[in-house]
C-alpha cells in the first residue's frame, strides 16, 4: 500500500495510515465483531490478523507488518485474568513490551505499536481504541519502512537482524536510556500499560 | 506536619472569617501545615462559566498553575470551601481527561506567562483531607473538651461528596464521615438527613421563594430534630443558613432559631479553645445559648456603632431633578404568588 | 512465501449478505479485482453471489470445485464466527478438505463498520487479499476425534441445575450436581408465590427436589465447590471439594432433634435472606435435599469454647462427628453445565433508600420470606417491629437496575415480582400499595394479563424513579406522617413531585452475578461479559453453549432470567448434551501445536509456557512434545520457539505471514481509481 496514500499527504490532503491488527479469536475479534453487529463505526484503516490467542503473537509477525508497509500495529487481546488460555495474554504482554522497546532502536516511535485489551463484549470499547490509535498513529506520518526494505526485496532478514541485535543490546545494558533514533522519542517513558480494568 | 498548598477563596476572609481563625487554630494540633497559594485568584463561583466557559475554566487553571509552581510541597491544593474545591477540582480533572481543552487553557495562561500540567496538582476538600488523612484517632486524641451534650446535625452540602470525581468517598449520598468525626468530639449527632440537600447557593438572591424554601427545609429538620447547632464545612452553606434564617422565619412564619457553625470551630472547642478565638460570636443566628448548655461562654458581639443623627444621609427626594420615574415592575417572585 | 507456485486453483466468493454487505463494499469490484490482480496468486475465478450462505451459494463452491477442479477456497462473507462451519461443510461435500477454505470477514469488520464507500471496497479487497495469500498455505487436516464421558457435572443446584440434572439422569447418565449451600433449591426454595400463575414455589419445586435427592443417577454434593477443573470436552477431571458437614451422612436420619437442642441462634443470611434465624446446626428448611442438617462452626459453642455438644449428646443415632474433616473428590466427565445463578443486589448501595438505615425498608428477598407461610413471620406482612401491619406499602422498581451507576442492564424479572408482592400485600392486608416504576414490562405468557389483574385490584401506579424515602418529615401539613416513611417521587406522567407516605417500602432491588462470578469464570475458562454475566456462545442461536467446547450454561448465570427461562435453559443444556453422549465422540478443531524434531533444541523454552502441561520434555530424544489431547492450541508455544521447531496447524507461521502480506500487498497501492481520501466516522466517545 501506501504509495497511493503518500501521494495523497504529498498533495496535502489528509495521511490515511495503515495499521495491521492483531486479534485473538476469543475476545478482541468477537469485540470486533460485537462493534459490527451493533453497527458502531470506526475508521476503515484498520485491518485484523486472526490468530487464536495474543500468546500467538510471534514478534516477527510485528516486525514483518511493519516491513511489508503498515504504519502501525495494534495488538489486542483478553483483559489480564480472562484469557481463553488463562495466562497466555500476560506472555504477550511480556513480549509487547520488549518489542516496544526493541522498536524504538530501530527507530520507530513505539506508540506505533499499541495494545488494546478488549473482552468480547467491549464492541464499542474495541471502536474507539482503534479511532484513538488512528488518530495518533495518523499523528506520527507514515512509516515509509517498506521503501526502506524494498532494495532486499522485502527480505525482513536485514531488519530481524537489526532488531535482534538491538535487543541484545538491550539486554546487556538495560539500565541506559535508548540513544534518540530519528523521530524517535525515547526519553520520554513508555505509555503505562493497564493491566486491569 | 503535612505540609498542603492551601488555596483560601473568597469568603474566608468575607463572610466566613470564623472558619479562617478557628482554622488557624486547629491546624496545628491536626498536623498540619498549610501553605497558601501565592497570589491565587477567584475561583470565579459558578457565575463565569455561563459568561465564557473558556475564561472560566483559565481563570482557575490560573490557580493550578500557581499551585504546581510550588516546590516543596507534595502538589496538593485544599480548599475548604465546597465551591472552590469542587470548581478547581472540576477544572484540574477536565485538563487531565481532555487533551484539547488543557491545550485551549494553556495557551489562554501562556499570556500570562503561566502553563498548567494535567495531573500535577491534586485538589482536595479540607473536610475531606482531616477525615481521611488525619483520621478520628489523631482528632479523638486531642479532644480535652468534649462537646458533651451538645445535639449536633452534621450537614456537608451537596458539594463535597458529589460529583466526587476523585473517588475518594465511599458513601456519597448519605455519608457517615461528618457523624463520625463529631461523635469523635463527643457531640450528641442526628441523624441528619437533609445532609447532602443543596442550601439553595445564590438562589436566596435570584429566587428567593426557591431558595428561602430549601433553607426552610434544612432548618425544619433540623427543629423537628431538637438540634442545638448545625455543622457545615462550606462558607456558602453556612451564610445562607446563617444569614437568611430570619427571612425564612418572615416568610413562612415560622420561629426557627437554629444557629450554624463551621466543624473547625467546633474541632477548636473541643480542643479547648477560646470561643471568641475561633471566631463565635460574629454569627447572626446566635450560637450563645447552645454552646451555654456544654458551658462555652460566647462574648457579646460588639454593637455597632451608633450613626450620627446629622451624618445619616439624605434621600434623593424623588421628583426633584430632572429624571422621569421608572416605570414600576411587580415583582417577578411576587408575581408568581 | 508468494502464493500460488504450487499451481493451486483458488476460487474467491464474495457475497453480497443482500445489502448488508453490497450496501457499503462495491462487491463487483471486489470480485474483478479479485479476478484481475490475484491471478498471479491462484486465482481461478471470482464469483459474487447475493447469499452465499444460501444453499444456491453453497451449491455454487461445490460446483466450482467438482468441475473446475478448485483446490482452495475464500469465501469474503461474514466473520468466520458465524459461517466458518458452513462453507467447509459446503466444501467437504465436494470432495476438497474443509480446512482448505477460508471465510474472510468483509461484514462484521468491513462494511457494518465503515460508511465510505470507497474505503470500505478498498478495505474489502485487502481483506480478500489476505484470505488468498493464507489459503495458499494452508494444508489438508483431520478434526481431532475426542471420546465423550457420559457423565456431566452440574454445578449449581438451583432450578436450572435440578432440571438439567434430572434431564440427563432420566436419560440414562450419570450427574455430578455441585452445590454451595446446605441444601439444593436455589432461591427458588424461597418464594412463596411464583408470577405470574401465583402457584406455590414449594409446591412444585419439592417434588423436583425429591427425584434429584432419590434418583440413582445423581451424585449429590452439597455444601461443596469445584475447586479446580483440567482436561477438555469428553474428559474434564474436576475437584470437588465437601465441606466438613460435622454430621455422618450415612447416620443421619434428618429428624432435627440436632437443631432443637442447639443453643446457638444465629441470623440467617442465606435462606432467610437476614430476616429470620437459624441454629448452629441446622437444615436451612424442612423440605432440605439432602435431608442432613450441616453444623456451622463458626456459630458453634464447642468449636468456640470447647464445650457444649448439645447436638451430639441428644442425636438418636450418634451422626454427630466434630472430628470430620474437609474432603476433596475428583471426578471424570464429558461435559459441564454452569448454573450458578444470581445474587441480590445490596441496595445499601442506593443510599438515599436508606435500606440498612430505615428499619421499614425491605429488600425482594426479605419480603418473600416474610410473604412466605413457612418463613420468619408465619406469612404476616408487617413492620421490622414484628407486630404492625402496614397501612400503605411502596414498591420501589428498578433498584440497581437500568441506572448507569449500579447496573444498566434490566433485571427481567423485578416488574413481576413486584405486581406479585402488589397482589400479596392486598391479599394478606387491608394495605393501600404503590408501585413506583419506569416502565412495566410484561412481555411473558400470561404476564400482561396480571398486570390488569393488579391493576384493578386498585394498586396505585406512579411514573418516576423514587428520589429518595426519608423518615423526614419536610412540610407542616405531614404532622401526621410522624414516624412513617415517606417516598419522593417524580410523577412523570403528571409532572408533580409528590412525597408518597407509606409505612413499609419493598425494593425491588437488581440481579447481580455472584460475588466469585469471575472466580467461577476463571476456573472453567468462561468469558464473562463486563458485568459478570456468562457469555453465551451465540446470543441468539446459541444461547446455553458457552465459548469452551464441552461447557453449557443455564439460568440467571447468563443474565437475570425468571423461572420458566431457567428451565427451559436447564432443558436445552441437557439436550445438547445428551446429543453428544448419543454421538460418543465429537470431532475437535484440529488447531494444534506439533514439534518438529530435527530443529528442536531441547531448550525447553516452551515447557513452562504451557498452561494445559500439554508439553513435556522426552529426555530420551532430548526434545519436547505437544500431546495432542491437551493441547487448546493458543500457539503461544509457536511464538516463544526460539528454534522455530514448534508448528501450529490452522495458524502456522507461514500462513500469518502470508496472511500479512496479503493484507498489506503492493498490488492495492496501483489504481483502479483513485480512491477519495476516506473520513473516518466519528466514533462516539
Amino acid at each position: 500500500m501506501s504509495d497511493q496514500t503518500r501521494a495523497a499527504a504529498a498533495d496535502g490532503s489528509r495521511f490515511e495510515p495503515v495499521i495491521l491488527g492483531f486479534t485473538c479469536n476469543w475476545c478482541s475479534y468477537r469485540a470486533a465483531d460485537l462493534a459490527g453487529t451493533a453497527r458502531i463505526g470506526y475508521p476503515p484503516n484498520i485491518r485484523l490478523v486472526r490468530l487464536m490467542c495474543s500468546g500467538r503473537l510471534d514478534p516477527t509477525f510485528v516486525l514483518a507488518a511493519f516491513a511489508r508497509g503498515a504504519d502501525g500495529v495494534v495488538v489486542s487481546g483478553c483483559w489480564p485474568g480472562e484469557c481463553h488460555y488463562q495466562v497466555q495474554n500476560l506472555r504477550m504482554l511480556g513480549r509487547f513490551l520488549l518489542l516496544r522497546r526493541t522498536i524504538a532502536r530501530l527507530g520507530i516511535e513505539p506508540a506505533r505499536l499499541q495494545l488494546v485489551w478488549a473482552s468480547a463484549a467491549e464492541g464499542q470499547r474495541f471502536a474507539r481504541e482503534i479511532a484513538r490509535i488512528t488518530e495518533e498513529v495518523r499523528a506520527l506520518g507514515p512509516l515509509g519502512w517498506s521503501a526502506a526494505t524494498d532494495g532486499a526485496a522485502g527480505d525482513l532478514a536485514g531488519v530481524l537482524e537489526a532488531a535482534a541485535g538491538a535487543e541484545a543490546a538491550d539486554g546487556a545494558a538495560p539500565a541506559l536510556p535508548a540513544e534518540p533514533v530519528d523521530g524517535a522519542d525515547p526519553a520520554s517513558p513508555a505509555e503505562p500499560v493497564e493491566v486491569a480494568r | 506536619m503535612t505540609r498542603l498548598l492551601y488555596y483560601p477563596g473568597c469568603s474566608m476572609s468575607g463572610t466566613a472569617r470564623g472558619y479562617a481563625s478557628s482554622l488557624a487554630a486547629v491546624a496545628g494540633p491536626l498536623g498540619l501545615d498549610l501553605h497558601e497559594v501565592p497570589d491565587w485568584n477567584c475561583c470565579g463561583a459558578s457565575e463565569y462559566f455561563s459568561i465564557g466557559p473558556l475564561q472560566g475554566y483559565a481563570l482557575i487553571a490560573r490557580n493550578l498553575a500557581l499551585a504546581e509552581r510550588e516546590e516543596g510541597l507534595d502538589r496538593t491544593v485544599v480548599a475548604p470551601c465546597s465551591q472552590c474545591f469542587v470548581n478547581l477540582a472540576k477544572t484540574a480533572r477536565y485538563l487531565h481527561t481532555d487533551p484539547a481543552f488543557a491545550g485551549r487553557v494553556n495557551d489562554a495562561l501562556a499570556a500570562g506567562g503561566l502553563s498548567c500540567t494535567p495531573g500535577a496538582v491534586d485538589v482536595r476538600h479540607l473536610f475531606e483531607v482531616i477525615v481521611h488523612d488525619v483520621g478520628m484517632d489523631t482528632i479523638r486524641a486531642r479532644v480535652t473538651h468534649p462537646l458533651r451534650g451538645l445535639r449536633v446535625a452534621p450537614y456537608l452540602g451537596c458539594l463535597v461528596t458529589r460529583p466526587d470525581s476523585g473517588e475518594r468517598w465511599r458513601e456519597k449520598e448519605h455519608p457517615h464521615a461528618f457523624d463520625q468525626m463529631l461523635e469523635a468530639l463527643g457531640a450528641e449527632v442526628v441523624d441528619y438527613p437533609p445532609r447532602t440537600d443543596c442550601c439553595g447557593g445564590h438562589l436566596s438572591q435570584i429566587s428567593p421563594s426557591m431558595g428561602l424554601e430549601m433553607l426552610r427545609r434544612l432548618l425544619d429538620a433540623a427543629a423537628r430534630l431538637d438540634v442545638d447547632v448545625i455543622a457545615t464545612l462550606c462558607p456558602m452553606c453556612q451564610m445562607n443558613v446563617d444569614l437568611y434564617q430570619s427571612e425564612v422565619n418572615r416568610r413562612f412564619r415560622t420561629r426557627y432559631h437554629v444557629p450554624i457553625l463551621f466543624f473547625t470551630q467546633l474541632l477548636g472547642l473541643a480542643f479547648g479553645a477560646d470561643a471568641a478565638a475561633l471566631g463565635i460570636g460574629s454569627e447572626v443566628v446566635s450560637a450563645r445559648a447552645a454552646l451555654a448548655k456544654i458551658g462555652v461562654e460566647v462574648p457579646e458581639p460588639e454593637a455597632p456603632e451608633p450613626v450620627a443623627a446629622g451624618a445619616r444621609p439624605r434621600k434623593p427626594r424623588p421628583g426633584r431633578g430632572p429624571e422621569l420615574p421608572m416605570p414600576r415592575m411587580p415583582d417577578p417572585e411576587e408575581a408568581e404568588e | 512465501m508468494s502464493a500460488g507456485q504450487d499451481g493451486e486453483r483458488i476460487g474467491v466468493y464474495v457475497c453480497h449478505c443482500g445489502s448488508n454487505i453490497a450496501g457499503k463494499v462495491d462487491v463487483a469490484a471486489v470480485r474483478d479485482w479479485a479476478a484481475e490482480r490475484l491471478g498471479s496468486h491462484g486465482v481461478v475465478l471470482a464469483r459474487d453471489n447475493k447469499f452465499m450462505c444460501s444453499s444456491t451459494g453453497q451449491e455454487l463452491i461445490e460446483q466450482d470445485i467438482r468441475e473446475l477442479g478448485l483446490t482452495r477456497v475464500v469465501v469474503a462473507a461474514c466473520s468466520p464466527h458465524m459461517h466458518e462451519k458452513t462453507f467447509r461443510a459446503a466444501c467437504a461435500r465436494a470432495g476438497l478438505n474443509p480446512y482448505l477454505c477460508e471465510l474472510v470477514s468483509i461484514r462484521e469488520q468491513v462494511s457494518w463498520v465503515h460508511s465510505d464507500q470507497a474505503a470500505a471496497t478498498a478495505k474489502a479487497k485487502a481483506v480478500v487479499a489476505g484470505g488468498v495469500y493464507r489459503v495458499a498455505e494452508h494444508a489438508p487436516l483431520e478434526p481431532i476425534r475426542v471420546a465423550i464421558n457420559p457423565t456431566t457435572l452440574v454445578v449449581g443446584g438451583g432450578i436450572a441445575g435440578i432440571t438439567t440434572a434430572l434431564e440427563l439422569a432420566d436419560a440414562g447418565f450419570p450427574v455430578h450436581l455441585v452445590e454451595r449451600e446446605p441444601s439444593i433449591g436455589g432461591h427458588m426454595a424461597q418464594f412463596d408465590k411464583t408470577f405470574p400463575t401465583l402457584d406455590c414455589a414449594a409446591c412444585i419445586l419439592t417434588p423436583k427436589m425429591n427425584e434429584v435427592g432419590t434418583h440413582p443417577n445423581i451424585t449429590l454434593h452439597t455444601w461443596s465447590e469445584v475447586t479446580n477443573v483440567s482436561g477438555y470436552v469428553g474428559s474434564f477431571q474436576v475437584t470437588i471439594r465437601h465441606r466438613a458437614r460435622y454430621v455422618n451422612a450415612d447416620l443421619c436420619t434428618g429428624c432435627g432433634i440436632c437443631q432443637e437442642k442447639c443453643v446457638e441462634r444465629v441470623v440467617d443470611e442465606a435462606y432467610e435472606a437476614g430476616l429470620g434465624y437459624r441454629k448452629g446446626i441446622y437444615m436451612p428448611f424442612p423440605q432440605a435435599i439432602p435431608k442432613v442438617p450441616v453444623l456451622d462452626r463458626e456459630h458453634c459453642v464447642y468449636f468456640e469454647k470447647g464445650t457444649c455438644k448439645a447436638c451430639e449428646k441428644f442425636c438418636p443415632t450418634g451422626a454427630i462427628d466434630f472430628t470430620q474433616e474437609d474432603d476433596e473428590v475428583t471426578v471424570e466427565v464429558g461435559n459441564i453445565v454452569v448454573a450458578t445463578g444470581f445474587r441480590l443486589f445490596d441496595p445499601r448501595r442506593v443510599e438515599p433508600y436508606g435500606y440498612g438505615r430505615l428499619p421499614n425498608v425491605f429488600t425482594s428477598l426479605e419480603f418473600e420470606r416474610m410473604s412466605n407461610a413457612a418463613g420468619p413471620t408465619g406469612g404476616r406482612i408487617v413492620l421490622r417491629d414484628g407486630v404492625t401491619e402496614p397501612r400503605a406499602v411502596g414498591i420501589v422498581h428498578c433498584v440497581g437496575s437500568r441506572d448507569r451507576n449500579y447496573n444498566e442492564y434490566c433485571s427481567a424479572i423485578c416488574c413481576m415480582q413486584s405486581l406479585k408482592f402488589a397482589h400479596l400485600v392486598r391479599e394478606h392486608t387491608d394495605a393501600d400499595v404503590y408501585e413506583f416504576y419506569i416502565d412495566i414490562r410484561a412481555p411473558g405468557k400470561a404476564f400482561d394479563e396480571f398486570y390488569q389483574r393488579v391493576l384493578e385490584e386498585g394498586t396505585v401506579f406512579v411514573r418516576g424513579r423514587v428520589a429518595e424515602v426519608t423518615d423526614a418529615l419536610r412540610f407542616p401539613d405531614e404532622a401526621e406522617h410522624d414516624g412513617r416513611l415517606i417516598v419522593q417521587v417524580e410523577d412523570t406522567l403528571a409532572g408533580v413531585q409528590r412525597r408518597v407516605p407509606v409505612d413499609m417500602v419493598v425494593l425491588s432491588a437488581a440481579l447481580e452475578p455472584p460475588k466469585d462470578a469471575y472466580d467461577v469464570a476463571r476456573r472453567f475458562g468462561l468469558s464473562c461479559s463486563s458485568e459478570g454475566w456468562v457469555i453465551e456462545r451465540h446470543p441468539k442461536l446459541d444461547p446455553v453453549a458457552t465459548m469452551t467446547e464441552g461447557i453449557f450454561a443455564a439460568g440467571c448465570a447468563l443474565g437475570p432470567r425468571d423461572i420458566p427461562s431457567s428451565v427451559a435453559n436447564g432443558a436445552a443444556a441437557s439436550a445438547r448434551i445428551l446429543g453428544r453422549i448419543y454421538q460418543g465422540e465429537m470431532l475437535l478443531e484440529p488447531v494444534r501445536a506439533t514439534v518438529d524434531e530435527a530443529r528442536c533444541s531441547g531448550c525447553k523454552v516452551c515447557n513452562d509456557l504451557c498452561p494445559y502441561n500439554a508439553i513435556t520434555f522426552r529426555a530420551d530424544a532430548g526434545v519436547s512434545a505437544v500431546s495432542p489431547a491437551l493441547c487448546q492450541g493458543c500457539g503461544t508455544c509457536i511464538a516463544a520457539c526460539p528454534a522455530g521447531a514448534m508448528t501450529g496447524t490452522g495458524f502456522s507461521d507461514d500462513q500469518v505471514m502470508a496472511q500479512i502480506e496479503g493484507l498489506l500487498s503492493a498490488s492495492l497501492a496501483a489504481p483502479p481509481a483513485p480512491v477519495e481520501v476516506p473520513t473516518p466516522e466519528a466514533v462516539p466517545a
